[in-house]
Protein backbone atom coordinates (compact mmCIF):
# COMPACT_ATOMS: atom_id res chain seq x y z
CA UNK A 1 0.00 0.00 0.00
CA UNK A 2 2.87 2.47 0.62
CA UNK A 3 3.35 4.93 -2.68
CA UNK A 4 7.06 4.36 -2.87
CA UNK A 5 6.25 0.68 -3.28
CA UNK A 6 3.57 1.29 -5.91
CA UNK A 7 5.87 3.87 -7.47
CA UNK A 8 8.30 0.94 -8.11
CA UNK A 9 5.53 -1.49 -9.18
CA UNK A 10 4.30 0.66 -11.99
CA UNK A 11 6.63 -0.34 -14.69
CA UNK A 12 6.76 -3.36 -13.66
CA UNK A 13 2.61 -3.91 -13.73
CA UNK A 14 3.18 -2.41 -17.23
CA UNK A 15 6.06 -4.55 -18.50
CA UNK A 16 4.08 -7.61 -17.11
CA UNK A 17 1.17 -6.96 -19.35
CA UNK A 18 3.53 -6.25 -21.86
CA UNK A 19 4.84 -10.10 -21.02
CA UNK A 20 8.24 -8.99 -20.69
CA UNK A 21 8.31 -10.14 -17.02
CA UNK A 22 9.84 -13.64 -16.08
CA UNK A 23 7.49 -15.50 -14.24
CA UNK A 24 8.98 -14.92 -10.96
CA UNK A 25 9.07 -11.18 -11.41
CA UNK A 26 5.12 -11.32 -12.31
CA UNK A 27 4.50 -13.47 -9.48
CA UNK A 28 5.25 -10.54 -7.20
CA UNK A 29 3.42 -8.15 -9.06
CA UNK A 30 0.34 -10.74 -8.84
CA UNK A 31 0.88 -10.61 -5.19
CA UNK A 32 1.58 -7.42 -4.51
CA UNK A 33 -1.79 -6.87 -7.00
CA UNK A 34 -3.84 -8.88 -4.84
CA UNK A 35 -2.57 -6.50 -1.92
CA UNK A 36 -2.92 -3.02 -3.75
CA UNK A 37 -6.25 -1.33 -5.01
CA UNK A 38 -4.88 1.21 -6.59
CA UNK A 39 -2.02 -0.77 -8.25
CA UNK A 40 -4.62 -3.41 -9.27
CA UNK A 41 -7.49 -0.85 -10.56
CA UNK A 42 -3.99 0.86 -12.39
CA UNK A 43 -3.60 -2.35 -14.20
CA UNK A 44 -6.71 -3.23 -15.02
CA UNK A 45 -6.96 0.25 -17.14
CA UNK A 46 -4.51 -0.59 -18.88
CA UNK A 47 -5.11 -3.79 -19.93
CA UNK A 48 -8.66 -2.40 -20.70
CA UNK A 49 -6.27 0.85 -22.86
CA UNK A 50 -4.13 -1.99 -24.73
CA UNK A 51 -7.14 -4.60 -25.69
CA UNK A 52 -8.60 -1.02 -26.95
CA UNK A 53 -6.01 0.50 -28.97
CA UNK A 54 -5.48 -3.16 -30.67
CA UNK A 55 -8.80 -3.57 -31.67
CA UNK A 56 -10.12 -0.47 -32.20
CA UNK A 57 -7.54 1.21 -33.93
CA UNK A 58 -7.26 1.31 -37.68
CA UNK A 59 -4.21 -1.38 -39.06
CA UNK A 60 -2.84 0.75 -42.01
CA UNK A 61 -1.58 -2.38 -44.22
CA UNK A 62 0.23 -1.01 -47.27
CA UNK A 63 -2.05 -0.71 -50.26
CA UNK A 64 -1.93 -3.61 -52.99
CA UNK A 65 -0.61 -0.83 -55.28
CA UNK A 66 2.48 0.17 -52.75
CA UNK A 67 3.45 -3.27 -52.45
CA UNK A 68 3.34 -3.15 -56.58
CA UNK A 69 5.18 -0.01 -56.49
CA UNK A 70 7.63 -0.88 -54.27
CA UNK A 71 8.59 -4.45 -56.26
CA UNK A 72 9.08 -2.49 -59.42
CA UNK A 73 11.30 -0.05 -58.09
CA UNK A 74 13.33 -2.78 -56.10
CA UNK A 75 13.88 -5.23 -59.49
CA UNK A 76 14.84 -1.61 -61.77
CA UNK A 77 17.51 -1.00 -58.65
CA UNK A 78 18.73 -4.32 -59.14
CA UNK A 79 19.04 -4.62 -62.74
CA UNK A 80 22.14 -2.28 -63.35
CA UNK A 81 24.08 -4.48 -60.55
CA UNK A 82 22.97 -8.17 -62.51
CA UNK A 83 24.68 -6.45 -65.48
CA UNK A 84 27.67 -5.20 -64.02
CA UNK A 85 27.99 -8.81 -62.29
CA UNK A 86 27.06 -10.45 -65.71
CA UNK A 87 30.68 -8.40 -66.85
CA UNK A 88 32.87 -9.73 -63.90
CA UNK A 89 32.84 -12.98 -63.30
CA UNK A 90 35.36 -12.57 -60.27
CA UNK A 91 32.04 -11.36 -58.52
CA UNK A 92 30.96 -14.26 -58.26
CA UNK A 93 33.34 -15.96 -56.12
CA UNK A 94 33.03 -12.75 -53.82
CA UNK A 95 29.34 -13.50 -53.62
CA UNK A 96 28.94 -16.74 -52.83
CA UNK A 97 30.28 -17.27 -49.40
CA UNK A 98 27.55 -13.91 -48.72
CA UNK A 99 25.06 -16.10 -50.06
CA UNK A 100 25.56 -18.67 -47.46
CA UNK A 101 26.05 -15.87 -45.23
CA UNK A 102 22.54 -14.92 -45.70
CA UNK A 103 21.41 -18.27 -45.45
CA UNK A 104 23.03 -18.37 -42.21
CA UNK A 105 21.81 -15.34 -40.59
CA UNK A 106 18.75 -16.38 -42.21
CA UNK A 107 18.15 -19.57 -40.10
CA UNK A 108 19.61 -17.82 -37.18
CA UNK A 109 16.51 -15.55 -37.38
CA UNK A 110 14.35 -18.15 -37.50
CA UNK A 111 16.13 -19.66 -34.39
CA UNK A 112 16.06 -16.46 -32.67
CA UNK A 113 12.14 -16.31 -33.62
CA UNK A 114 11.30 -20.08 -32.23
CA UNK A 115 13.71 -19.14 -28.90
CA UNK A 116 11.47 -15.96 -28.23
CA UNK A 117 8.16 -18.34 -29.04
CA UNK A 118 9.56 -20.63 -26.33
CA UNK A 119 10.99 -18.64 -24.08
CA UNK A 120 9.46 -15.19 -24.04
CA UNK A 121 6.30 -14.43 -21.76
CA UNK A 122 3.40 -13.67 -24.47
CA UNK A 123 2.54 -9.97 -25.59
CA UNK A 124 -0.06 -8.18 -24.68
CA UNK A 125 -1.63 -8.74 -27.61
CA UNK A 126 -1.85 -12.60 -27.50
CA UNK A 127 -4.47 -13.29 -25.00
CA UNK A 128 -4.56 -17.14 -25.14
CA UNK A 129 -1.15 -16.41 -24.15
CA UNK A 130 -1.58 -14.41 -21.38
CA UNK A 131 -4.22 -17.52 -20.25
CA UNK A 132 -1.57 -19.96 -20.51
CA UNK A 133 0.71 -18.19 -19.02
CA UNK A 134 -1.35 -17.42 -16.40
CA UNK A 135 -1.90 -21.23 -16.03
CA UNK A 136 2.12 -22.23 -16.13
CA UNK A 137 2.94 -19.31 -13.25
CA UNK A 138 -0.17 -20.86 -11.19
CA UNK A 139 1.69 -24.38 -11.57
CA UNK A 140 4.33 -23.16 -9.76
CA UNK A 141 4.66 -25.02 -6.07
CA UNK A 142 1.39 -23.28 -3.69
CA UNK A 143 0.08 -21.74 -6.28
CA UNK A 144 -2.18 -23.58 -7.99
CA UNK A 145 -5.03 -23.86 -5.39
CA UNK A 146 -6.61 -21.62 -2.89
CA UNK A 147 -8.71 -24.30 -1.48
CA UNK A 148 -7.99 -27.69 -2.15
CA UNK A 149 -11.76 -29.84 -2.21
CA UNK A 150 -13.20 -32.46 -4.61
CA UNK A 151 -16.77 -31.36 -2.91
CA UNK A 152 -17.96 -28.48 -5.52
CA UNK A 153 -20.30 -27.32 -2.46
CA UNK A 154 -17.63 -26.55 -0.49
CA UNK A 155 -15.66 -24.90 -3.82
CA UNK A 156 -19.16 -22.94 -4.74
CA UNK A 157 -19.13 -20.45 -1.35
CA UNK A 158 -15.65 -20.23 -1.00
CA UNK A 159 -15.98 -18.07 -3.90
CA UNK A 160 -18.63 -16.18 -2.28
CA UNK A 161 -17.86 -13.06 -1.07
CA UNK A 162 -14.42 -13.28 -3.11
CA UNK A 163 -15.86 -12.23 -6.40
CA UNK A 164 -18.33 -9.98 -7.54
CA UNK A 165 -20.02 -13.36 -9.70
CA UNK A 166 -21.15 -16.36 -8.60
CA UNK A 167 -19.18 -19.13 -11.19
CA UNK A 168 -20.65 -22.45 -11.64
CA UNK A 169 -18.70 -25.37 -10.18
CA UNK A 170 -19.05 -28.91 -11.67
CA UNK A 171 -17.79 -32.20 -10.37
CA UNK A 172 -16.63 -34.33 -13.29
CA UNK A 173 -15.47 -37.12 -11.25
CA UNK A 174 -17.54 -39.86 -12.44
CA UNK A 175 -16.33 -38.84 -16.15
CA UNK A 176 -12.92 -39.10 -15.25
CA UNK A 177 -12.33 -35.35 -14.58
CA UNK A 178 -12.00 -34.49 -10.73
CA UNK A 179 -12.06 -31.64 -9.15
CA UNK A 180 -9.36 -30.58 -7.03
CA UNK A 181 -9.89 -27.10 -6.01
CA UNK A 182 -9.85 -23.64 -6.71
CA UNK A 183 -8.17 -20.45 -6.42
CA UNK A 184 -8.88 -16.53 -7.06
CA UNK A 185 -6.84 -15.35 -10.19
CA UNK A 186 -6.59 -12.29 -12.11
CA UNK A 187 -6.96 -12.26 -16.12
CA UNK A 188 -8.28 -9.52 -18.46
CA UNK A 189 -8.00 -6.98 -15.85
CA UNK A 190 -10.36 -8.30 -13.48
CA UNK A 191 -10.84 -11.26 -10.41
CA UNK A 192 -11.86 -14.16 -12.02
CA UNK A 193 -12.50 -17.67 -10.44
CA UNK A 194 -10.21 -20.60 -11.50
CA UNK A 195 -11.60 -24.17 -10.56
CA UNK A 196 -8.48 -27.12 -11.12
CA UNK A 197 -9.72 -30.44 -12.07
CA UNK A 198 -7.31 -33.69 -12.76
CA UNK A 199 -7.11 -35.89 -14.79
CA UNK A 200 -4.55 -38.60 -14.39
CA UNK A 201 -1.55 -36.33 -13.88
CA UNK A 202 -2.44 -33.60 -15.58
CA UNK A 203 -3.70 -30.92 -14.29
CA UNK A 204 -6.82 -28.65 -16.10
CA UNK A 205 -7.49 -24.62 -15.32
CA UNK A 206 -10.94 -23.44 -15.99
CA UNK A 207 -11.10 -19.94 -15.76
CA UNK A 208 -14.63 -18.43 -15.40
CA UNK A 209 -15.40 -14.81 -15.61
CA UNK A 210 -18.54 -13.22 -16.74
CA UNK A 211 -19.38 -12.42 -20.12
CA UNK A 212 -19.39 -8.72 -20.79
CA UNK A 213 -18.58 -8.97 -24.20
CA UNK A 214 -15.72 -6.33 -23.95
CA UNK A 215 -12.90 -8.14 -25.35
CA UNK A 216 -14.88 -10.03 -28.32
CA UNK A 217 -13.96 -13.42 -27.78
CA UNK A 218 -14.75 -15.88 -30.71
CA UNK A 219 -15.18 -19.69 -29.42
CA UNK A 220 -12.12 -21.08 -30.56
CA UNK A 221 -9.36 -23.92 -29.21
CA UNK A 222 -5.38 -23.71 -29.87
CA UNK A 223 -1.85 -23.70 -28.31
CA UNK A 224 0.86 -22.20 -26.78
CA UNK A 225 4.06 -23.37 -25.70
CA UNK A 226 2.98 -26.73 -25.18
CA UNK A 227 -0.40 -26.29 -23.32
CA UNK A 228 -3.80 -26.29 -25.14
CA UNK A 229 -6.37 -23.85 -24.71
CA UNK A 230 -10.06 -24.04 -25.09
CA UNK A 231 -12.23 -21.24 -24.62
CA UNK A 232 -15.97 -20.60 -25.14
CA UNK A 233 -19.16 -18.60 -23.55
CA UNK A 234 -22.33 -20.13 -21.95
CA UNK A 235 -25.16 -18.79 -19.68
CA UNK A 236 -23.17 -15.25 -19.54
CA UNK A 237 -19.87 -16.28 -18.81
CA UNK A 238 -16.31 -16.75 -20.59
CA UNK A 239 -15.05 -20.22 -19.53
CA UNK A 240 -10.89 -20.94 -20.59
CA UNK A 241 -9.85 -24.68 -20.21
CA UNK A 242 -5.91 -24.61 -20.39
CA UNK A 243 -4.26 -27.69 -20.07
CA UNK A 244 -0.71 -29.93 -20.78
CA UNK A 245 -3.58 -32.58 -21.78
CA UNK A 246 -3.66 -33.22 -24.92
CA UNK A 247 -6.34 -31.77 -27.14
CA UNK A 248 -8.71 -34.59 -27.95
CA UNK A 249 -9.24 -35.06 -23.76
CA UNK A 250 -9.65 -31.54 -22.78
CA UNK A 251 -12.40 -31.54 -25.67
CA UNK A 252 -13.96 -33.78 -23.95
CA UNK A 253 -13.49 -31.70 -20.61
CA UNK A 254 -15.23 -29.08 -22.85
CA UNK A 255 -17.87 -31.27 -24.00
CA UNK A 256 -18.62 -32.68 -20.35
CA UNK A 257 -18.44 -29.12 -19.27
CA UNK A 258 -20.54 -27.71 -21.59
CA UNK A 259 -23.66 -30.40 -21.59
CA UNK A 260 -23.21 -31.13 -17.47
CA UNK B 1 24.41 -20.08 -62.56
CA UNK B 2 25.37 -16.67 -63.06
CA UNK B 3 21.68 -15.24 -63.94
CA UNK B 4 21.05 -16.80 -60.13
CA UNK B 5 23.91 -15.53 -58.30
CA UNK B 6 23.36 -12.10 -59.63
CA UNK B 7 19.90 -11.98 -58.97
CA UNK B 8 20.84 -13.38 -55.43
CA UNK B 9 20.61 -10.27 -53.03
CA UNK B 10 17.35 -8.89 -54.12
CA UNK B 11 15.97 -12.06 -53.98
CA UNK B 12 17.01 -12.28 -50.33
CA UNK B 13 16.01 -9.11 -49.86
CA UNK B 14 12.47 -9.46 -51.20
CA UNK B 15 12.41 -13.06 -49.25
CA UNK B 16 13.84 -11.18 -45.97
CA UNK B 17 12.31 -7.60 -46.05
CA UNK B 18 8.98 -7.08 -48.06
CA UNK B 19 7.01 -9.51 -45.90
CA UNK B 20 7.15 -6.50 -43.23
CA UNK B 21 5.89 -3.74 -45.76
CA UNK B 22 2.43 -3.66 -43.60
CA UNK B 23 4.31 -3.08 -40.51
CA UNK B 24 6.29 -0.80 -42.48
CA UNK B 25 3.31 0.75 -43.64
CA UNK B 26 1.93 0.83 -40.81
CA UNK B 27 4.08 2.79 -38.41
CA UNK B 28 4.74 5.65 -41.27
CA UNK B 29 1.54 6.20 -41.68
CA UNK B 30 0.67 6.63 -37.82
CA UNK B 31 3.70 9.09 -37.58
CA UNK B 32 3.26 11.10 -40.85
CA UNK B 33 -0.23 10.65 -40.39
CA UNK B 34 -0.91 11.12 -44.08
CA UNK B 35 -1.43 8.65 -46.50
CA UNK B 36 -0.09 9.71 -49.67
CA UNK B 37 2.83 10.64 -47.19
CA UNK B 38 3.48 7.13 -45.58
CA UNK B 39 3.09 5.64 -48.96
CA UNK B 40 6.12 7.48 -50.06
CA UNK B 41 7.95 6.84 -46.49
CA UNK B 42 7.24 3.26 -47.19
CA UNK B 43 8.82 3.22 -50.25
CA UNK B 44 11.48 5.13 -49.75
CA UNK B 45 12.73 2.90 -46.75
CA UNK B 46 12.21 0.19 -48.72
CA UNK B 47 15.02 1.21 -51.37
CA UNK B 48 16.93 2.88 -48.90
CA UNK B 49 17.04 -0.88 -47.22
CA UNK B 50 18.06 -2.42 -49.87
CA UNK B 51 20.95 -0.17 -50.66
CA UNK B 52 21.97 -0.81 -47.46
CA UNK B 53 21.03 -4.71 -46.91
CA UNK B 54 24.81 -5.41 -47.88
CA UNK B 55 25.49 -4.09 -44.32
CA UNK B 56 22.48 -6.43 -42.64
CA UNK B 57 24.77 -8.33 -40.49
CA UNK B 58 22.05 -10.89 -39.25
CA UNK B 59 19.51 -10.25 -36.68
CA UNK B 60 15.69 -9.23 -36.45
CA UNK B 61 15.52 -8.37 -39.94
CA UNK B 62 11.91 -6.40 -38.95
CA UNK B 63 13.06 -4.43 -36.42
CA UNK B 64 16.16 -3.48 -38.70
CA UNK B 65 13.72 -2.45 -41.55
CA UNK B 66 11.59 -0.48 -38.98
CA UNK B 67 14.40 1.52 -37.91
CA UNK B 68 14.94 2.73 -41.49
CA UNK B 69 10.81 3.22 -42.08
CA UNK B 70 11.24 5.30 -38.81
CA UNK B 71 14.37 7.39 -39.71
CA UNK B 72 12.57 7.98 -43.32
CA UNK B 73 9.33 8.67 -41.57
CA UNK B 74 10.93 11.35 -39.21
CA UNK B 75 13.15 13.18 -42.30
CA UNK B 76 10.03 13.92 -43.69
CA UNK B 77 8.52 15.52 -40.38
CA UNK B 78 11.50 17.55 -39.96
CA UNK B 79 11.28 18.85 -43.83
CA UNK B 80 7.80 19.31 -43.40
CA UNK B 81 7.61 20.97 -40.23
CA UNK B 82 10.78 23.26 -41.73
CA UNK B 83 8.84 24.25 -44.57
CA UNK B 84 5.32 26.24 -43.42
CA UNK B 85 3.72 26.34 -46.83
CA UNK B 86 3.20 22.32 -46.87
CA UNK B 87 -0.07 21.21 -47.46
CA UNK B 88 0.15 19.05 -43.94
CA UNK B 89 -0.75 20.62 -41.43
CA UNK B 90 -1.47 17.87 -38.96
CA UNK B 91 1.55 18.92 -36.29
CA UNK B 92 4.38 17.37 -37.64
CA UNK B 93 6.46 15.67 -35.34
CA UNK B 94 6.11 18.81 -33.23
CA UNK B 95 6.54 17.90 -29.37
CA UNK B 96 6.98 21.12 -28.42
CA UNK B 97 4.14 23.21 -31.25
CA UNK B 98 0.89 24.02 -29.57
CA UNK B 99 -0.42 21.42 -32.25
CA UNK B 100 0.71 18.45 -30.39
CA UNK B 101 -1.64 19.48 -27.39
CA UNK B 102 -4.45 20.11 -29.04
CA UNK B 103 -7.18 17.92 -30.44
CA UNK B 104 -6.44 17.45 -34.31
CA UNK B 105 -9.76 17.73 -36.83
CA UNK B 106 -10.30 14.20 -37.56
CA UNK B 107 -8.77 14.07 -41.52
CA UNK B 108 -11.06 13.34 -44.21
CA UNK B 109 -9.65 9.58 -45.29
CA UNK B 110 -11.58 7.00 -46.32
CA UNK B 111 -10.22 5.41 -44.13
CA UNK B 112 -11.44 8.08 -41.22
CA UNK B 113 -15.35 6.61 -41.96
CA UNK B 114 -14.42 3.15 -40.49
CA UNK B 115 -14.16 4.59 -37.07
CA UNK B 116 -17.68 5.16 -36.55
CA UNK B 117 -18.19 5.05 -32.99
CA UNK B 118 -17.29 7.74 -31.28
CA UNK B 119 -15.04 5.80 -28.78
CA UNK B 120 -13.22 4.74 -31.28
CA UNK B 121 -12.49 8.26 -32.95
CA UNK B 122 -11.84 9.71 -29.54
CA UNK B 123 -9.10 7.28 -28.61
CA UNK B 124 -7.68 7.66 -32.21
CA UNK B 125 -7.39 11.28 -32.05
CA UNK B 126 -6.06 11.32 -28.21
CA UNK B 127 -3.45 8.86 -30.26
CA UNK B 128 -2.48 11.04 -33.31
CA UNK B 129 -2.42 13.81 -30.73
CA UNK B 130 0.03 12.42 -28.66
CA UNK B 131 3.95 13.33 -29.72
CA UNK B 132 5.14 11.46 -32.26
CA UNK B 133 7.88 9.52 -30.07
CA UNK B 134 5.12 8.59 -27.37
CA UNK B 135 3.04 7.61 -30.55
CA UNK B 136 5.12 5.46 -31.30
CA UNK B 137 5.83 3.08 -28.86
CA UNK B 138 2.07 2.29 -28.65
CA UNK B 139 2.36 1.45 -32.37
CA UNK B 140 5.10 -0.68 -32.31
CA UNK B 141 4.01 -2.18 -28.89
CA UNK B 142 0.04 -2.58 -29.01
CA UNK B 143 -0.07 -2.88 -33.34
CA UNK B 144 2.76 -4.26 -33.86
CA UNK B 145 3.60 -6.18 -30.96
CA UNK B 146 7.27 -5.42 -30.90
CA UNK B 147 9.13 -6.33 -27.87
CA UNK B 148 10.66 -3.93 -25.66
CA UNK B 149 14.16 -5.15 -26.91
CA UNK B 150 12.85 -4.59 -30.43
CA UNK B 151 11.65 -1.41 -29.72
CA UNK B 152 15.01 -0.30 -28.34
CA UNK B 153 16.49 -1.30 -31.44
CA UNK B 154 13.96 0.35 -34.06
CA UNK B 155 13.75 3.85 -31.64
CA UNK B 156 17.80 3.55 -30.55
CA UNK B 157 17.00 4.39 -26.95
CA UNK B 158 18.00 1.66 -24.03
CA UNK B 159 14.53 -0.62 -23.03
CA UNK B 160 14.57 1.53 -19.60
CA UNK B 161 13.81 4.72 -22.12
CA UNK B 162 11.34 2.55 -23.90
CA UNK B 163 9.70 1.71 -20.55
CA UNK B 164 8.78 5.29 -19.30
CA UNK B 165 8.07 6.33 -22.52
CA UNK B 166 5.12 3.83 -22.79
CA UNK B 167 3.93 4.70 -19.40
CA UNK B 168 3.74 8.30 -20.47
CA UNK B 169 2.10 7.44 -23.62
CA UNK B 170 -0.21 5.33 -22.05
CA UNK B 171 -1.30 7.39 -18.58
CA UNK B 172 -1.44 10.63 -21.27
CA UNK B 173 -4.15 8.29 -23.53
CA UNK B 174 -5.89 7.18 -20.35
CA UNK B 175 -5.98 10.88 -18.88
CA UNK B 176 -7.07 11.90 -22.54
CA UNK B 177 -9.19 9.53 -23.35
CA UNK B 178 -10.91 9.15 -20.33
CA UNK B 179 -14.67 9.67 -21.61
CA UNK B 180 -14.17 6.71 -23.72
CA UNK B 181 -12.91 4.60 -21.51
CA UNK B 182 -15.07 3.73 -19.16
CA UNK B 183 -17.93 2.95 -21.35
Amino acid sequence: MNDDRCQEMHLLIQADLDGELDPAEAARVAEHLEHCAACASLQSEMLALSARLREELPYYAAPHTLHAAVRARIASEAQPEAQRGARRSWVDHLRRPRLAEFGYFGGGFALAACLAWLLVIPRAGDFPGAVVADHIRALQPGHIMDVASSDQHTVKPWFGGRLDFTPPVKDLKSQGFALAGARLDYLAGRPVAALVYQRRQHLIDLFIWPDQGSIGLRPADGHRRGYNFIHWSQGGMVFWAVSDLNAQELGEFVRLWQAG
Amino acid sequence: MRRVVTRADPLSFEQLVLPHLNSAHNLARWLVKDSTLAEDVTQEAALRALRYFPSYHGGNVRAWFMRIVRNVAYDFLASRSGNPETSFNEGGSGEEGPQALSVPAPDDDPEAALLHSEGVQLLDRALRALPAELRECLVLRELEGLSYKEMAEVMGVPIGTIMSRLWRARQALLGRSAEGMHS
